[in-house]
C-alpha cells in the first residue's frame, strides 16, 4: 500500500542551550498509522515531539506537517498547523479555571459556528465517547487522574483533528485505565482514520498500539532503531532494543 | 467567524410529500460544514413538520461526529411532534462512525445539560460564614503552629534551615535595595520640594531638613519600605507556598518527616525581620540624601548645615521607633504571605488569589499596625 507521509522531520537538530539532544533525526509519520516514538528516560523523545508541534523551534533540521513547514516560524502557518492537531498533555493540562464541559466546548466554540444547544449536545457526544457523560459541571481538580486524561484526550480531540499527540499517555494511570486509554487510541485511529504519535517507554501499550515504532537512544543522540514493534522485539540485533523490549529475559540471562 | 456566509456553503435537496419528507445531503459533515447545516435545515424542517423525516446519506462523501451532531439534531427536531426518523444508504464508514458515538442509544445523552443549581441568598450566606469561620480557626492555628516552631528552632538552632534563612535574607533584603534606595531617594526629592515652596515663604529653608527626616524616620520609612518588601516578596512567598501545595511538595516534606511551618516558614520570617528594619534604615539615608540635594541646589543651603539640622531634629528613639516598626511589619509581611500559600487550593487561579490577597492584606496591615503604635506612642510615649 503506498501511503503518503503526513509528518516528516529531516535532518532534526535539536538543543538546550549548548547541550545537544538530538543529532541528525530523519523520520516519516504516514497517514492514518499509530506511531510511537520511546526510549528510554532523557532521550529526548518529548523533546523531539515538542519539536514536532511547534513549541520549541529546531536548531535545524525541516520538519513538515501534513504539507505545512512547521520549522518556518511563520504565525500563519503555525496557526493552520495547530488547527490539524491535538495534542494530549502528559498531566491533560485541562484549565483548572473552567469545568470539563466548558474546557471542551472551548475549541469547539472558537473554531466552528455550531449553536450553543448544538455545542452541549457536542460535548456530551465528545464526553460519551470517553466514557465521562455525567461529570460536565466538575472541575479538573475534582477528577481522578485517569479521568482527567480522558477528559483532555475528548478536548483533543474535540475538532477531529487529522493528527492527535499523546505525550506518556499511561503515565500515572492504573493498568486497567491504562490498557482501555490503549483500546480507545486504536479505536478512534480505527473510526476516524486519525494519525495518532505517542510518546511513551510503556511496553505493554506499544505492543498494543503501535504500528511502527522509532527508538531514540541517550548515547547516539539519535534513531537506534525503526520499524514494527513485533519485529524489534523478536530480531532486533542491537543489544538495547532487545533488552527494552525484553526486559525479564535479559534480567534472568544476567542472573 | 459565526456567519454562516463566511463558511462553505452547504448544498441539501428536500423532496417528498408533507407526511413524508427525504432530505438529501451532499458533501462533507464535518466541523466545518455542521454548524451551517444545522442553522439552515433544521429551521425548514421545523417549517414543513413532516410526520417522518428521511435522511439520504448518499452523496455524502465524509461524515464524522460533527456530521452526526447535525442528525441529532435532526432527530431532536422531529420527536419534537413525534415525527419518524431513518437514514438511507449510510456508507460503511459512516456506519462506523455513527456506531462509535452511540448514535442509536442516544436518549441518555441527548438530554440537556442539568445546570448546576444556584443557592438561594440565604444558604450562600451561611456557606461564606462557615468558610470565614475556618479561615479564622486557620490563621489562628497557624500563629500558634508558626509560634510553636519558633520556640523549637530557639530550643534547637540546628534545627534552622540557615542556608535557606541567608538565602531568603539576600532575596529580600540585599536584593531590594536598589528599589528601596531609589524610591527612597525620590520620595525625600519631592518632600523636599514641597515644604521648601512653603518653608520658603517664612524663610524657614533650614526646617526642610527637619520635615525630610522626621517624617521618613518615624513614618514613611517605615512604611514605605514595607510596602516594597509586601510587593516583592509577600507576594513571592505566597506563590512559592502556594505552587508547591498544589504541586503536593508540602505533603512530602510533611510524610518526610519535616514541619511544614519550621521547614518553610521560619527562614522566611527571619529573613523579613532582620531585612525590613536594614532597609529601613537605607531607606531613612536615601530620602535624607534626596532631601539633601534638593537643599543644596534650590535652597542655597550648604551641606553641612543641612547636615548638622538633621541631627539636630532626630533623637536616638525615633531612629529605634523606626527599627522596631519595621520588624513588626516584616513579621506580618512574612506571616501574611506564608498563610496565604497555605490556604491556596486547586488550581492556578487559586495562586493568583492567593499572591493578590496576601499583598492586599499585608499592606492593609501595615497601616493598621502603624496607626497602633501612633497610639500607643501618643500614650505611652
Amino acid at each position: 500500500m503506498e501511503r503518503q507521509p503526513i509528518i516528516s522531520v529531516k535532518d532534526l537538530v535539536a538543543k538546550y542551550g549548548e547541550e545537544v539532544i538530538l543529532e541528525h533525526v530523519s523520520f516519516d509519520v504516514y497517514d492514518r498509522e499509530i506511531f510511537v516514538i520511546l526510549g528510554g528516560s532523557g532521550c529526548g523523545k518529548s523533546t523531539l515531539m515538542k519539536h514536532i508541534i511547534g513549541l520549541i523551534q529546531p536548531d535545524s533540521g525541516r520538519i513538515t506537517v501534513d504539507g505545512d513547514d512547521i520549522s518556518s516560524c511563520e504565525e500563519t502557518t503555525l496557526q493552520r498547523v495547530f488547527r490539524k492537531i491535538g495534542v494530549l498533555y502528559q498531566s491533560a493540562a485541562l484549565l483548572g479555571s473552567m469545568t470539563l464541559a466548558e474546557n471542551i466546548a472551548l475549541p469547539i466554540k472558537e473554531y466552528t459556528n455550531l449553536p450553543d444547544e448544538s455545542i452541549d449536545t457536542m460535548v456530551r457526544m465528545k464526553l460519551n465517547l470517553v466514557n465521562l457523560v455525567g461529570y460536565e459541571h466538575y472541575l479538573p481538580s475534582q477528577l481522578s487522574g485517569g479521568m482527567r486524561k480522558r477528559a483532555g484526550l475528548a478536548r483533543a480531540m474535540a475538532l477531529n483533528p487529522k493528527i492527535l499527540f499523546f505525550d506518556e499517555p499511561s503515565a500515572g494511570l492504573d493498568p486497567v485505565t491504562s490498557s482501555e486509554l490503549d483500546d480507545l487510541i486504536v479505536h478512534l485511529n480505527r473510526a476516524l482514520g486519525t494519525t495518532m504519535v505517542i510518546v511513551t517507554h510503556e511496553l505493554p501499550s506499544i505492543l498494543a498500539v503501535a504500528h511502527r515504532v522509532i527508538m531514540l537512544d541517550k548515547r547516539t543522540k539519535g534513531i537506534i532503531a525503526e520499524g514494527e514493534p513485533e519485529y524489534l522485539k523478536d530480531y532486533s540485533q542491537n543489544p538495547f532494543v532487545k533488552r527494552f523490549f525484553n526486559p525479564r529475559a535479559e534480567g534472568k540471562a544476567l542472573a | 467567524m459565526k456567519a454562516s456566509s463566511d463558511l462553505p456553503s452547504i448544498r441539501y435537496e428536500i423532496s417528498g410529500e408533507d407526511d413524508g419528507a427525504i432530505l438529501h445531503l451532499y458533501g462533507a459533515m464535518d466541523a466545518s460544514s455542521a454548524g451551517s447545516m444545522i442553522r439552515k435545515i433544521v429551521p425548514l424542517i421545523k417549517d414543513r413538520r413532516p410526520a417522518t423525516l428521511e435522511v439520504d446519506l448518499e452523496k455524502v462523501s465524509y461524515l464524522d461526529d460533527f456530521g452526526v451532531l447535525v442528525l441529532v439534531e435532526l432527530r431532536k427536531t422531529v420527536t419534537q411532534w413525534k415525527g419518524g426518523f431513518s437514514l438511507k444508504n449510510v456508507g460503511d464508514e459512516a456506519k462506523e462512525t455513527i456506531s462509535a458515538v452511540h448514535f442509536d442509544a442516544f436518549e441518555e445523552v441527548d438530554l440537556p445539560f442539568v445546570r448546576k443549581y444556584r443557592p438561594n441568598v440565604f444558604i450562600r450566606l451561611g456557606e461564606a460564614m462557615f468558610r470565614h469561620i475556618s479561615d479564622i480557626k486557620y490563621l489562628v492555628g497557624f500563629i500558634g503552629s508558626v509560634f510553636l516552631s519558633f520556640l523549637y528552632v530557639c530550643l534547637h538552632p540546628k534545627s534552622l534551615r540557615a542556608d535557606d534563612t541567608i538565602l531568603y535574607m539576600q532575596k529580600t533584603g540585599v536584593d531590594a535595595l536598589p528599589i528601596v534606595a531609589l524610591i527612597s531617594f525620590l520620595m525625600g526629592l519631592i518632600m523636599a520640594f514641597m515644604s521648601a515652596v512653603q518653608l520658603e515663604q517664612f524663610g524657614a529653608n533650614i526646617y526642610v531638613a527637619s520635615l525630610v527626616s522626621l517624617a521618613m524616620v518615624r513614618e514613611l520609612g517605615p512604611i514605605m519600605t514595607a510596602i516594597i518588601v509586601a510587593g516583592r516578596s509577600g507576594s513571592a512567598f505566597a506563590a512559592e507556598i502556594g505552587t508547591m501545595k498544589i504541586s503536593e511538595e508540602i505533603d512530602a516534606l510533611f510524610t518526610m518527616g519535616f514541619d511544614p511551618t519550621r521547614f518553610l516558614v521560619v527562614p522566611k520570617v527571619i529573613a523579613l525581620v532582620s531585612m525590613v528594619p536594614i532597609l529601613t534604615l537605607f531607606s531613612d539615608l536615601f530620602a535624607m540624601a534626596g532631601g539633601l540635594v534638593v537643599g543644596v541646589f534650590m535652597l542655597d543651603l550648604t551641606a553641612n548645615a543641612y547636615i548638622e539640622q538633621t541631627i539636630k531634629t532626630l533623637k536616638l528613639f525615633d531612629v529605634f521607633w523606626g527599627f522596631v516598626k519595621s520588624g513588626v511589619f516584616g513579621l506580618l509581611i512574612a506571616w501574611i504571605g506564608c498563610l496565604r500559600g497555605f490556604r491556596v487550593r486547586g488550581g492556578a487561579a487559586s495562586v493568583g488569589e492567593a499572591t493578590t490577597s496576601a499583598v492586599v492584606s499585608s499592606i492593609f496591615l501595615i497601616i493598621l499596625s502603624d496607626s497602633l503604635f501612633s497610639v500607643i506612642l501618643r500614650y505611652w510615649g
